[in-house]
């Protein structure tokens, strides 16, 4: 077969003309039909992990990517955003769920749920996603005390709620490993100092200095310091 | 006139020597099995099911094998250089085109109306009318795209992965722009914005398969005369680009 092309001159002229005319039928049609989802749905209950993982033909990471991004979207309906104060945070967090049973690994639903979901004015609604990255804690905390530790200044400075930022700043120093920096594990000190408790406080930093883990001296003296301004 | 009936006659006994039609028993009869194993296991709404699983195994399975059957009719046509053959007789191309497209298509109307058929166990006539319309219009689009590709590529791999591709992101495309309109960083960097624009282009020149061969009309019957209008009219423009886009194409042959 020769590719060589013959001229655009052997076209006959009416096949030009049905060319140029059904593109322009098409543009105008995709202008005049509605935008795409045109009804504004409410989140559902997901289905089992079991049952996505089939439909997810047994690749599960990349299930959860699609579910996750078809989550974030959401709350854009007919190309509008809705506020997440619209959304059911009950099922939203068993959505995040879900995602995380499908990839465990992936740090995403977690962002969602600490920066995203739970920016809502709604405090009950804050605190479901609060609670929900402190229970998802507790499975990997080696990867996973960094949201804990962004939630943990959320409840100390948006809720005000002391008692419940010790209570993830213990959780953070209770599963510390050697790769978490010093700050996270000493959050409960200033919580606790925060809240009135100069003895307990003491107590903690005395038992910390005297663990004899520490080694960097600037931090020791930093303890130290702090030891001294409780004792006043 | 007479010669386009030839060439469309000669592709409905190609459909039968090479045993289309036993394809299509068979995937009926996997389909009629698929809906009793739903019938025996859906506690409620057992005909619902049924009939929405049934018709999805049945609309996906005849895109398949028609988009095939086209492009493996069309190569086998190339290979054995029976294409030269006809062009060399006293035939106009867009004959040969017409004619070759007129007889898939009526592969594509038997394929449909038998499909719509077996829907009337479970569903009212009229919707399944609708249904068998629509599917018959997307099957249309589908061997005109089949046509344009194995046009270009003259290999079933090549043809067959570029249908595949158009059909996905054609029945895709709405949910792609919402995942594009919500960019969460709100940048405006020159990536999004080519991208944001890039996806708009392709709404814009892909037709709209979301709204074609909806389950919904047969679970809820809410199929009607406006939805056929939008999918006719849809249909009609987009059958016609691709046919000309196809004859630009075989113009232009060197053959």
């Amino acid at each position: 077969m020769n590719e060589q092309q013959r001229s655009v001159q052997n076209i006959p002229k009416t096949i030009i003309m049905l060319l140029l005319l059904s593109l322009g039928g098409q543009i105008i049609l995709h202008n005049k039909l509605p935008p795409p989802n045109i009804k504004i749905e409410k989140l559902t209950t997901p289905p089992q992990a079991e049952l996505l993982n089939i439909l997810t033909l047994g690749d599960p990471i990349v299930g959860a990517k699609i579910l996750m991004l078809w989550l974030q979207a959401f709350d854009v309906q007919t190309g509008q955003f809705l506020p997440y104060q619209q959304l059911d945070y009950n099922k939203l967090q068993q959505w995040l769920e879900q995602i995380l049973l499908l990839d465990p690994n992936s740090q995403y639903p977690l962002l969602a749920a600490s920066h995203l979901y739970s920016t809502v004015s709604d405090q009950k609604k804050q605190r479901l996603m609060l609670e929900f990255i402190y229970r998802q804690f507790f499975i990997d905390p080696k990867k996973r005390w960094t949201w804990l530790a962004h939630v943990t200044v959320m409840a100390k400075h948006r809720l005000k709620d002391l008692p419940l930022a010790l209570k993830y700043a213990q959780a953070i120093s209770a599963h510390a490993t050697p790769n978490m920096p010093r700050w996270a594990k000493e959050m409960q000190i200033f919580i606790l100092e925060d809240m009135g408790e100069l003895e307990q406080a003491r107590l903690m930093v005395g038992g910390m200095l005297a663990s004899g883990q520490l080694t960097d001296p600037k931090e020791i003296e930093f303890l130290n310091k702090k030891l001294l301004a409780l004792e006043k | 006139m007479k010669q386009i009936i030839t060439l469309a006659t000669l592709v409905a006994l190609e459909a039968l020597r090479t045993s289309f039609f036993v394809v299509i028993v068979m995937l009926l009869l996997v389909g009629f099995g698929l809906s009793i194993f739903i019938g025996q296991t859906a506690i409620v709404e057992t005909v619902n099911y049924q009939s929405s699983l049934l018709a999805a195994f049945l609309r996906l399975s005849a895109i398949y094998v028609i988009s095939l059957f086209v492009i493996t009719s069309m190569v086998h046509e190339f290979h054995n250089n029976s294409i030269y053959l006809w062009l060399s007789l006293s035939l106009q191309r867009s004959s040969y085109f017409i004619g070759k497209f007129s007889g898939f298509a009526l592969i594509a109307l038997l394929t449909a109306t038998l499909f719509g058929l077996a829907l009337l166990n479970y569903v009212p006539y009229s919707q399944v009318g609708l249904w068998s319309l629509s599917l018959f219009c997307e099957l249309l689009i589908v061997i005109a795209v089949s046509l344009l590709c194995v046009l270009t590529f003259h290999q079933v791999v090549q043809s067959f992965s570029m249908v595949l591709g158009f059909y996905i992101l054609a029945r895709s495309i709405g949910a792609i722009q919402l995942m594009a309109l919500n960019s969460l960083s709100n940048s405006q960097s020159l990536t999004d914005q080519f991208i944001n624009g890039f996806i708009k282009l392709l709404a814009m020149l892909l037709p709209n398969l979301e709204n074609f061969t909806q389950s919904a009309w047969l679970v809820y019957h809410t199929g009607s005369f406006n939805s056929l209008i939008e999918i006719l009219l849809q249909t009609a423009i987009y059958v016609i680009l691709l046919i000309s886009m196809s004859l630009f194409d075989i113009y232009r042959k060197n053959l």
